[in-house]
């Protein structure tokens, strides 16, 4: 594809989302647009693990899981051990993908409905888990978990307290927006490199790659892990920004949702579970004024789209016909 | 201990009724049906409808919920995942329109029965007591052999029908089955409506024990896929067995493992990733059928 294309197009997406949404948003006064858009930002890292699942081959019903994990690790480190933020975000991140490489091991030799069944379990059995440990405080939850603090480096400060900020919304926008654009760099990356090659390989046909010296194993493993990570950087983000955490928190249509918001986006594109996310979940949100018919609408209009569009929204620029 | 054992027996029967349909539909057309949760809890409601606001017999209710639920199934089956299935380049997308029929249901239940627990009066009174060993309401017996009858009616209709040979040839062999002349659209539309049914039917049956809210159907279709992961998915005895082995380690570890909080589902999801660790395709699953 043509290059400065490439680089014009995201140049126009981080002016988009750093400058121009921010000066629509305060010439509008519709601040509660933050909230729904860092949840977009969030829920887009979470996805962007679950597609990359998929780019092993593996449907991923698994990522509420992840977020639950990641957003108690957060939780829990801050409340009971004192840790800044900052430094819960990588933990839960990293916790995350350790965890998910154990009960990746055994699970990821499952294939197709039955990897997708056990992910989906998972979502379940983590919600149980969050209910009976000692740690977790059962369905109360962990409730008045602090801003972020201050980031500093030598001395040098970073990333002022959120508490003391005039637009907490704003800051936090700012971050989930970050974070995001940095994942999907970071997927994109991920895609066009050796790395990238080989999980397409796996995609297509796994005995074939493993007969020629692709180590799958370890490659199904890998990508599951980074998978988690995202997860769980999502989770530890949402819950800072509600200061609470409950068992309920991420549950089983979550997790479907993640992986709704793939499938709407377009498998083929690193951009489309952002896509998908977006259009979903902005979506739901303006459904809201219909009240009691809002799921009704909303899973009609899924419906209606998979039976006009099965490939995904983004399949429409796919002129080629199957090509990525 | 014989207490559990027949509680576990009992819960067997209902799970595996549950896991039976969902493993003819995963069978017949590769679907994931995630909306099995909400068929059963449809089916619930239209027993409660009939049973407890018309007051008709059960038995009417019964039936009531197995014919509504069979013609749902098959109206979704030729205007939905039909023309899905044909239209779409991967497997994987009829997931996406189970799941927003999941949601759809949902949300047809939430406006037309409400949110509020339902249930109907107790069909039969009384309590079976075997010198306090066993100890169980004829109701919760009366509703566990419907079960196993309902499991056995199934297996016969499989076995020795026409339309279940058929049914057995395209779940063994799509085009073999088409090429000998088996009408392949009108028995996925059969299986579907057969699988809805069953849905239905254990929905019915156990509105008048256990009740039924808007919120079970998600963790019901967590139990199926459980169950049908333990026997492995598109097998028909698989499928019984699953369902008889999660409610035996269910009784089991409700009971065991009560000192340590309910930690019941941790340990049976932990047992069987080590199980799966080593028979990825579960108990009687054909590899990667």
């Amino acid at each position: 594809m043509d290059m400065n294309k490439q680089i014009i197009g995201v140049a126009a997406f981080l002016l988009a989302v750093f400058v121009l949404v921010p000066i629509l948003i305060a010439a509008s006064g519709r601040w509660d647009l933050y909230y729904t858009l860092t949840s977009v930002a969030l829920l887009a890292i979470g996805s962007a693990g679950v597609w990359l699942t998929f780019y092993i081959g593996r449907i991923n019903i698994g990522q509420g899981a992840y977020a639950l994990m990641g957003g108690y690790v957060s939780a829990v480190l801050m409340t009971q051990a004192g840790f800044s933020f900052w430094a819960t975000l990588p933990i839960a991140g990293i916790l995350c993908a350790a965890i998910s490489v154990l009960i990746g091991l055994p699970i990821l030799r499952l294939r197709g409905v039955y990897f997708a069944m056990i992910t989906l379990v998972l979502t379940e059995v983590t919600r149980l888990t969050a209910l009976a440990l000692p740690f977790t405080n059962g369905a109360k939850g962990i409730t008045s978990i602090p801003l972020p603090g201050e980031l500093s480096l030598l001395g040098l400060t970073i990333i002022p307290d959120f508490a003391t900020m005039e637009n907490p919304k704003l800051a936090f926008y700012l971050l989930a927006v970050t974070l995001m654009v940095l994942t999907y760099a970071a997927l994109w990356r991920i895609v066009n490199s050796r790395l990238g090659h080989l999980c397409r390989s796996l995609q297509q046909n796994e005995e074939l790659a493993a007969s020629i010296g692709v180590n799958t194993a370890y490659l199904r493993v890998l990508a599951y892990a980074i998978s988690s990570f995202f997860g769980g950087l999502a989770g530890a983000v949402f819950v800072a920004i509600s200061q609470s955490i409950y068992p309920s928190s991420f549950a089983v249509a979550d997790s479907v949702n993640f992986m709704l918001y793939c499938f709407v986006g377009g498998l083929g594109f690193v951009t489309g579970p952002m896509l998908g996310t977006f259009l979903l979940y902005f979506g739901w949100d303006l459904l809201s004024v219909a009240k009691e018919y809002q799921l009704l609408i909303y899973s009609s209009a899924m419906i209606a789209l998979m039976l006009v569009l099965p490939n995904g929204i983004l399949s429409l620029f796919d002129r080629k016909g199957g090509g990525k | 201990m014989e207490q559990i054992l027949a509680n576990g027996l009992y819960l067997g029967a209902q799970y595996a009724l549950i896991a039976l349909g969902l493993t003819l539909i995963f069978s017949l057309m590769n679907v994931l049906n995630f909306a099995h949760g909400q068929m059963y809890v449809f089916g619930g409601f239209v027993t409660y409808t009939v049973v407890a606001q018309w007051g008709l017999p059960f038995i009417v209710g019964l039936m009531a919920s197995a014919i509504i639920l069979a013609v749902m199934g098959a109206l979704i089956e030729v205007f939905l995942f039909r023309p899905v299935i044909r239209k779409s380049k991967r497997d994987e997308s009829t997931m996406l329109l189970a799941a927003g029929i999941a949601f759809f249901l949902d949300a047809v239940i939430l406006l037309v029965f409400g949110e509020k627990q339902r249930g109907v009066p107790k069909i039969v009174d009384g309590v079976f007591n075997w010198d306090m060993r066993i100890i169980m309401p004829y109701d919760r017996i009366l509703i566990g052999v419907l079960a196993v009858a309902l499991i056995a009616g199934f297996i016969a209709l499989m076995q020795y029908s026409k339309t279940g040979r058929a049914m057995r040839a395209l779940a063994q062999d799509r085009m073999a089955a088409q090429l000998m002349g088996v009408d392949v659209d009108r028995y996925s539309m059969i299986g579907f409506a057969l699988g809805a049914m069953l849905a239905g039917l254990v929905g019915g049956l156990l509105v008048t024990i256990t009740g039924i809210n808007l919120g079970m159907g998600g963790p019901t279709s967590i139990k199926a896929f459980l169950m049908i992961m333990i026997g492995g998915a598109g097998v028909i005895s698989g499928a019984i067995a699953g369902g008889f082995i999660l409610g035996m380690m269910e009784s089991v570890g409700l009971t065991v493992l009560a000192a340590y909080g309910d930690i019941t589902y941790l340990v049976i999801f932990a047992s069987l990733m080590v199980f799966l660790a080593f028979r990825p395709q579960g108990l009687m699953g054909k590899p990667w059928g």
